[in-house]
């Protein structure tokens, strides 16, 4: 097999004359002799096409069928329409890079702006962004905002409910910056909203919940944006989007940024990722926000156009004075989360919600009747919930892999105070009801 | 280049019309052609105070963003809200534009201001520099 093209006998000698030299080992002249490698690559040698195919074969009849995915905790198995594979696929998408020329290219332009006009609608604010990285990094970027914003400000506030990978993003954004981070606690599993609103004074910049939380529970914010304005701070919600189909959105408690990652708009989990990080303000904010913005406007001949209307805050435009490092979005994936949500439609989005939230509570309701499975906390929930398993959840997942399910996050791992038994499932509307139900078996066995 | 006498200004480009306890800030002539045509000005808020040379606006043009510092300490009493939606103003007339007056209790600042035909120079060092 040929891996690549090589160049000729022809093309190296013109480039050996044009270099001056007559053997390319003359190139490498400055590196010490008792350096240089005197024998081929450990590798094996080529073999041909057909001989790679049964090898690869061989290898994949090994894997065993993949487990039944209860697993979440920030990145979920849902349906993804065929539509949205199709739009990836397309060549003028995925091998595009980000547009220097922003405005010849009106189709990525064109499929940013409808991205902003979808995370304004689930969000319920006024502007979007492009879209970021990811969740982890999207609340990293509100608080800069929010930094920003507030004039002398150095303390973001944030919740002990937000992502465990979210609160490592944020301590490293900030490690050698002079801003305080402070970690407001939870009571019974959700923020303790109390203790939150003590801590508000001057300097604080902004105040970052995540709901549902990390444990799956959905926070209760009434009246909590008035006390936070009052103090001259931002409300900075970060939100599974997914769950805006059916609960109040961000802008609705008084957000003045959402934040939250769209994994489970119309993407798989991979291996990790690559994933979407979405971002929404209130208008004032507008200047303030990172990464770029596209609008619509209309052309020399009064045709609908779309421009790369804002990036206020790029290095290239701020210099020195940039507010953030963002110079560019997640294009591709941010496609795959528009062609999702235009395939599903507002009433669809709204469906698959209650479809998930359903499931969810259906599963719950069968773990606690008919198993010694408890729930961790008597909290109000969207399509994940934590239980605690009457021996440690590492005992129990193996035995339930080889049942055939992925049974959940093993709690204990991401935060050692809870129980070793704690346990995170999720529940999308993938799942049928045959496969929760066998689930519920296996688990009567798993936890014997 | 047009540098009015009367004013004073800052090695930063800033002009300053003193009225009073009040100083009027704006940016140069000279400041204006540098960062060519200009898209958006962030003005602070009346009653927001400030110390002195401390940042308390910012010029944004296609080219790059400026911090505009006010000279003096004090207190945002007015500010050239025009500017919000037309900050061209700031191309088409760079000494009416102001773009925020502070009231000043101590006029300490100003001392260290230019005044015209020293600015004058200074731009002329600056531009040999380029």
């Amino acid at each position: 097999m040929i891996a690549y093209l090589p160049h000729t006998e022809e093309d190296i000698k013109t480039m050996l004359e044009a270099a001056g030299i007559t053997d390319i080992e003359q190139l490498f002249a400055d590196v010490p002799r008792d350096l240089v490698l005197r024998k081929p690559l450990g590798i094996p040698e080529g073999v041909s096409e057909f001989e790679v195919y049964r090898r690869m074969k061989a290898l994949a009849a090994g894997n065993r069928v993949e487990p039944v995915s209860f697993l979440g905790c920030g990145s979920y198995q849902h349906i993804i329409p065929a539509a949205v594979g199709h739009a990836l696929s397309r060549s003028e998408f995925y091998t595009s890079y980000t547009p220097y020329q922003a405005e010849m290219s009106q189709g990525i332009l064109q499929a940013i702006f409808e991205f902003q006009t979808m995370i304004c609608e689930l969000t319920g604010l006024e502007v979007s962004n492009a879209s970021l990285y990811d969740g982890h990094t999207a609340v990293s970027e509100a608080a800069v905002l929010a930094l920003n914003s507030v004039r002398r400000s150095d303390t973001i506030l944030y919740s002990s409910t937000l992502h465990p990978f979210t609160r490592q993003v944020l301590k490293t954004h900030f490690a050698n910056l002079p801003v305080k981070l402070e970690e407001v606690p939870a009571d019974r599993g959700t923020t303790d909203l109390e203790e939150l609103v003590e801590r508000l004074r001057p300097g604080v910049a902004g105040v970052v919940l995540q709901s549902p939380n990390t444990l799956g529970y959905i926070e209760d914010l009434s009246g909590l944006a008035d006390k936070v304005h009052e103090n001259g701070s931002l409300l900075i919600i970060s939100a599974n989007p997914l769950s805006l189909g059916l609960l109040k959105p961000p802008g609705e408690w008084g957000a003045d940024i959402a934040v939250g990652d769209t994994q489970p708009l119309g993407l798989p989990s991979y291996f990790g990722g690559p994933s979407v990080g979405y971002i929404a303000a209130t208008e004032k904010l507008l200047r303030k926000m990172p990464g770029r913005i596209a609008g619509q406007s209309l052309d020399q001949e009064g045709a609908r156009a779309f421009l790369l209307t804002l990036q206020a805050r790029e290095q290239h435009i701020k210099r020195e004075r940039a507010t953030s490092n963002i110079c560019s979005n997640q294009a591709l994936a941010a496609l795959a989360t528009t062609v999702y949500l235009a395939s599903l439609g507002r009433r669809g989005i709204r469906e698959v919600a209650e479809q998930n939230l359903h499931k969810a509570h259906y599963l719950h309701g069968r773990l606690l009747e008919q198993t010694p499975v408890e729930a961790l906390y008597d909290q109000q929930f969207f399509n994940e919930f934590p239980v605690v398993l009457p021996r440690p959840a590492a005992e129990v997942l193996p035995r339930m892999e080889e049942a055939g399910f992925y049974a959940g996050v093993e709690l204990h791992r991401l935060d050692p105070t809870l129980p070793e038994g704690a346990l995170l499932i999720a529940v999308t509307e993938r799942r049928t009801r045959e496969e929760m139900d066998a689930y519920v078996e296996a688990m009567k066995g798993a936890i014997q | 280049m047009e540098i009015p006498k009367g004013l004073k200004y800052a090695k930063t480009h800033e002009w300053v019309r003193v009225e009073g306890d009040v100083a009027y800030i704006g940016i140069s002539d000279y400041a204006q052609e540098e960062l060519g045509d200009i898209v958006y000005v962030e003005i602070p808020s009346v009653g927001d105070s400030y110390q002195k040379g401390e940042e308390a606006a910012t010029v944004e043009s296609v080219k790059a963003a400026s911090a505009i510092y006010t000279p003096v300490a004090g207190t945002v009493k007015e500010i050239n809200a025009e500017l919000e939606d037309t900050p061209e103003l700031i191309n088409q007339k760079p000494y009416q534009a102001f773009i925020f007056a502070v009231h000043f209790s101590d006029a300490s600042g100003l001392d260290e201001l230019l005044d015209a035909e020293s600015y004058q120079k200074h731009v002329e060092q600056e531009k040999a520099s380029h």
